[in-house]
C-alpha cells in the first residue's frame, strides 16, 4: 500500500480534503516562502516612487479581494464599492484621527461599520438580481455622495478632511519604523504594514471559500434557486457576502485615507469620480480573475501600477501628449482611461477569467505533462 | 397653485429628457437584456455629431440632427458586431461591464476630439421661452415632450405591429425558441443597438440644446435616467416616459418644497439624489418596477 502510494504523482488529489488544503504542495509552500522574502526584500531594493506605487496597489488588492467574495464568489453584481471605500477612510479620519484611538481600535471599527452597511444592502439584493442590483448599487454612491458633503461634522464637508490616524501597533511605528538600529521611510513602512493586511485578508478570503460557507456562496452564484432547494439560507449567505466584502472595502478605505492619501474628500468616493473608483475594483478582478483570491492581487498590481507607469514613461510614449502645450494626441490621463476600458473589454473577450487563469493553465500544463494537451 | 403647476411643468420637461435616454436602454434591455451602461455615451456622441455636422460643417440644423442619429446609430451596430455580438449568453455581469467599457472609450474619444469647453449645439431655438398663461416653458422643452411622444408612439407601433419588433420581443423572451422559429437573433442585436444609438443622439440633442451646454457633462445624465427605467421597468417604453416623468417631477418639487416641508435638514441639492430614494423604495415594494414584466421563479 505504501508504495502505491509514493508512485502516485503528490499532485494527485483523492479526497476533497486534500483539494482544498491551504499548503497542500511542496510548490505552494516554496511559492509562498519566496512571497515571504519578496516582502522583507522589496522596501529595501526599490526607491520610494515604486514603494509607493505597490502600497497603492495593496489598497486595490485589499477592497479587491472583498469585491471577489462578493461578485466572483456569491455573483452579485456591485458599483457601489467605492462607497464602501468612503465610509472606511472617514471612519479612520473621525476614530483614528479625531477621536486619536489607536490603530488596533480603529481599523477593527472601520471594518465593523463598513460590513454593518454592507449588511444592510444584503436585504435589497435578496429581491433583485443582476441589472437591477447594479444600478441599485449605483444608487448607493449618489446617496453616499450626498450623505458625505452633508454631514460635514465627521466627513469636513465638499472641503474634505485630514485623515490623521496613527498607523502603530504598540511600539512599531510603521510611518517612522525603527529596527535594528536602522530608521526606514513611511512609504517603507507602510509597505510592509499594507501588504501583510493584505495577506491576512487573502487568508480570511481563502478560509471563508474552501469552507461551508464558500460552497454556499458559489452555489447561489451559480443558480441561485436551485442553491435554496438544497438547503443554503440565500439570507444568510448574501447578506453575508455583502458584509464581509464591505468590510474589506472599508478597511481597504480606512488604509487609503490613513496610510496613502491622508485628506480625503466626498467627490472621491461618490458619483461620478466614485463610480470610477467602483469600476477600477471591478477591473480588478476582471483581469486578476472572478472567483480567485489570488487574482484580486495579480489584478491590483496590474489596474493599480499601470496608470503610474504610464504617467513615468508617457514622454516615451508618441502619440501621448505630457503637458498640454506638447504635441500629441492624447492626454496621459485620456489614454489611462480609454486603456482602462479597453482592458475590461479584452479580459472579458479573451480571457474571462483573467490573468489567474493564465497562471493556472500553465500550472495543468506541467501537473498533466506528459498528457498535457 | 401657480408655482406647483410650474414646477410640475419644468419636471415634467426634465423627466421627458430622462425619458428619452431612458427609451435607448429599454430597446436594448428589450432584444437583448442587456442594460448598456454605454448610452450615456452614445448621447454624448450624438450631440457631438450634431455639433460637428450643424456648427462645423454649417449644414441645417435638422439635417445635421437627422445625420448625427444615422451616424450614432451606426456607432452603436459597430460596437454590437464587434463587441458585443461575442458576449452572447455570458452572465449579466459581463454584459455591464463590457458596455462600461465601452462608455471609458467613447468618452475619451469625444473629449480627445472635441475637447472640454462648452460648445454651442446651434439649435434653432436657444433659450426661446413661450408663455401659457402664467406657466412658462421653453421652446426646447416643448420639442423635448413632443419628440418623446412621438419615440413612444413609434416604439409602441413598431413592437405591436411590424415583424421585426415581433422577432425582437420573441428574442428577448426566449432566444432559443426565437432561433428555433427562424428569427435571425443576430439581426435582432444589431437593430436594436442602431435604433438605440438614434435614439441617443435625439436625447443628447435636447439635453445639450441652448446656448453653451454642449459638454462632456452631457454624458452624465444617464446616470438619472437609471432610476427612471428601474422605476418603469426595464422592458416597457411606456415605462420609460413614466419613470422619467415621475423622476423629474419629484426633482423639480424636491427643489421647490423641501425646505417648507421642514426637510432643509436632508441637505443642499438632495434633489439631485431623490431620484435613487425614489427607486429604492418602489424596487423594495415591487422589484420589476411599475410596468416591467415580472421574472417567474420555479422552485
Amino acid at each position: 500500500m505504501a508504495a502505491i502510494r509514493r508512485r502516485r504523482s503528490p499532485e494527485m488529489v483523492t479526497e476533497y480534503a486534500d483539494d482544498v488544503g491551504l499548503f497542500k504542495t511542496r510548490g505552494f509552500q516554496i511559492g509562498m516562502l519566496l512571497l515571504l522574502v519578496a516582502y522583507l526584500a522589496v522596501p529595501n531594493t526599490l526607491d520610494d516612487f515604486w514603494i509607493g506605487v505597490l502600497n497603492y496597489c495593496a489598497f486595490f488588492a485589499i477592497g479587491g479581494i472583498g469585491l471577489n467574495l462578493l461578485t466572483g464568489y456569491t455573483g452579485q453584481v456591485s458599483l457601489g464599492h467605492a462607497f464602501f471605500v468612503g465610509v472606511g477612510a472617514y471612519s479612520a479620519a473621525w476614530f483614528g484621527g479625531q477621536q486619536g484611538w489607536p490603530m488596533l481600535l480603529w481599523l477593527p471599527m472601520a471594518a465593523l461599520i463598513g460590513g454593518a452597511l454592507g449588511a444592510l444592502i444584503g436585504p435589497v439584493a435578496l429581491r433583485l438580481h443582476g441589472n437591477y442590483l447594479a444600478i441599485v448599487t449605483l444608487g448607493l454612491l449618489f446617496l453616499g455622495e450626498h450623505i458625505f458633503i452633508e454631514w460635514d461634522s465627521v466627513t469636513g464637508g465638499s472641503r474634505g478632511t485630514q485623515v490623521d490616524a496613527s498607523l502603530a501597533v504598540g511600539p512599531l511605528d510603521f510611518t517612522a519604523l525603527e529596527l535594528f538600529g536602522t530608521t526606514f521611510s513611511r512609504e517603507q513602512g507602510v509597505f510592509w504594514l499594507l501588504w501583510a493586511v493584505v495577506g491576512i485578508c487573502a487568508l480570511i478570503a481563502k478560509n471563508v471559500v474552501r469552507t461551508r460557507p464558500g460552497r454556499a456562496m458559489q452555489a447561489i452564484r451559480d443558480r441561485d434557486v436551485a442553491a435554496e432547494v438544497v438547503g443554503v439560507s440565500l439570507v444568510r449567505y448574501k447578506v453575508g457576502a455583502f458584509a464581509i466584502s464591505s468590510a474589506m472595502a472599508a478597511v481597504a478605505g480606512a488604509f487609503y485615507g490613513a496610510a496613502i492619501q491622508r485628506y480625503v474628500s466626498p467627490v472621491e468616493f461618490g458619483g461620478t469620480f466614485g463610480l470610477i473608483l467602483s469600476i477600477t475594483f471591478v477591473a480588478v478582478i476582471i483581469v486578476g480573475g472572478m472567483g480567485t483570491v489570488f487574482g484580486s492581487i495579480l489584478g491590483a498590481l496590474v489596474v493599480g501600477a499601470l496608470p503610474r507607469i504610464i504617467q513615468e514613461y508617457s514622454g516615451d510614449i508618441p502619440f501621448l501628449q505630457t503637458s498640454p502645450t506638447s504635441d500629441g494626441i492624447l492626454s496621459v490621463a485620456s489614454f489611462n482611461n480609454m486603456l482602462f476600458g479597453a482592458l475590461i473589454i479584452v479580459f472579458l473577450l479573451v480571457e474571462p477569467r483573467g490573468l489567474a487563469a493564465l497562471w493556472l493553465r500553465a500550472k495543468a500544463w506541467f501537473k498533466f505533462w506528459p498528457f498535457s494537451y | 397653485m401657480e408655482e406647483f403647476l410650474q414646477f410640475v411643468l419644468s419636471g415634467i420637461a426634465l423627466g421627458f429628457k430622462y425619458a428619452l435616454v431612458a427609451l435607448g436602454f429599454v430597446i436594448i434591455f428589450k432584444a437583448t437584456s442587456v442594460i448598456n451602461f454605454a448610452q450615456g455615451g452614445f448621447v454624448m456622441l450624438g450631440a457631438y455629431f450634431t455639433y460637428n455636422f450643424g456648427t462645423t460643417w454649417g449644414l441645417p440644423f435638422w439635417l445635421a440632427v437627422i445625420m448625427a442619429m444615422v451616424a450614432t446609430g451606426l456607432v452603436g451596430m459597430v460596437l454590437e458586431r464587434l463587441v458585443l455580438r461575442r458576449m452572447v449568453g455570458q452572465p449579466p455581469f459581463a454584459l455591464i461591464m463590457i458596455t462600461v467599457g465601452l462608455l471609458f472609450v467613447i468618452q475619451e474619444v469625444v473629449t480627445t476630439i472635441w475637447g472640454f469647453d462648452n460648445l454651442n449645439l446651434g439649435d434653432p431655438w436657444g433659450v426661446d421661452v413661450v408663455n401659457i398663461g402664467s406657466l412658462v416653458i421653453s421652446v426646447s422643452d416643448i420639442w423635448t415632450i413632443v419628440l418623446g411622444l412621438v419615440v413612444v408612439a413609434a416604439f409602441f407601433a413598431f413592437f405591436r405591429f411590424s415583424r421585426l419588433g415581433l422577432a425582437m420581443r420573441a428574442t428577448a423572451l426566449d432566444q432559443e425558441a426565437a432561433l428555433a422559429q427562424g428569427m435571425s437573433a443576430k439581426k435582432v442585436w444589431a437593430i436594436s443597438w442602431a435604433i438605440a444609438g438614434a435614439v441617443a443622439a435625439l436625447a443628447g440633442v435636447t439635453i445639450a440644446s441652448g446656448a453653451g451646454n454642449l459638454s462632456p457633462q452631457v454624458q452624465f445624465i444617464a446616470l438619472l435616467a437609471f432610476p427612471a427605467i428601474i422605476l418603469g421597468g426595464v422592458d416597457s417604453p411606456g415605462g420609460a416616459i413614466v419613470g422619467g416623468v415621475i423622476i423629474g417631477v419629484t426633482q423639480t418639487l424636491t427643489a421647490g418644497y423641501q425646505k417648507d416641508i421642514g426637510l432643509a435638514w436632508l441637505g443642499e441639492g438632495f434633489q439631485s439624489v431623490m431620484p435613487y430614494v425614489v427607486m429604492l423604495v418602489i424596487l423594495l415594494v415591487r422589484p420589476y418596477g411599475l410596468f416591467g414584466t415580472k421574472e417567474v421563479k420555479r422552485v
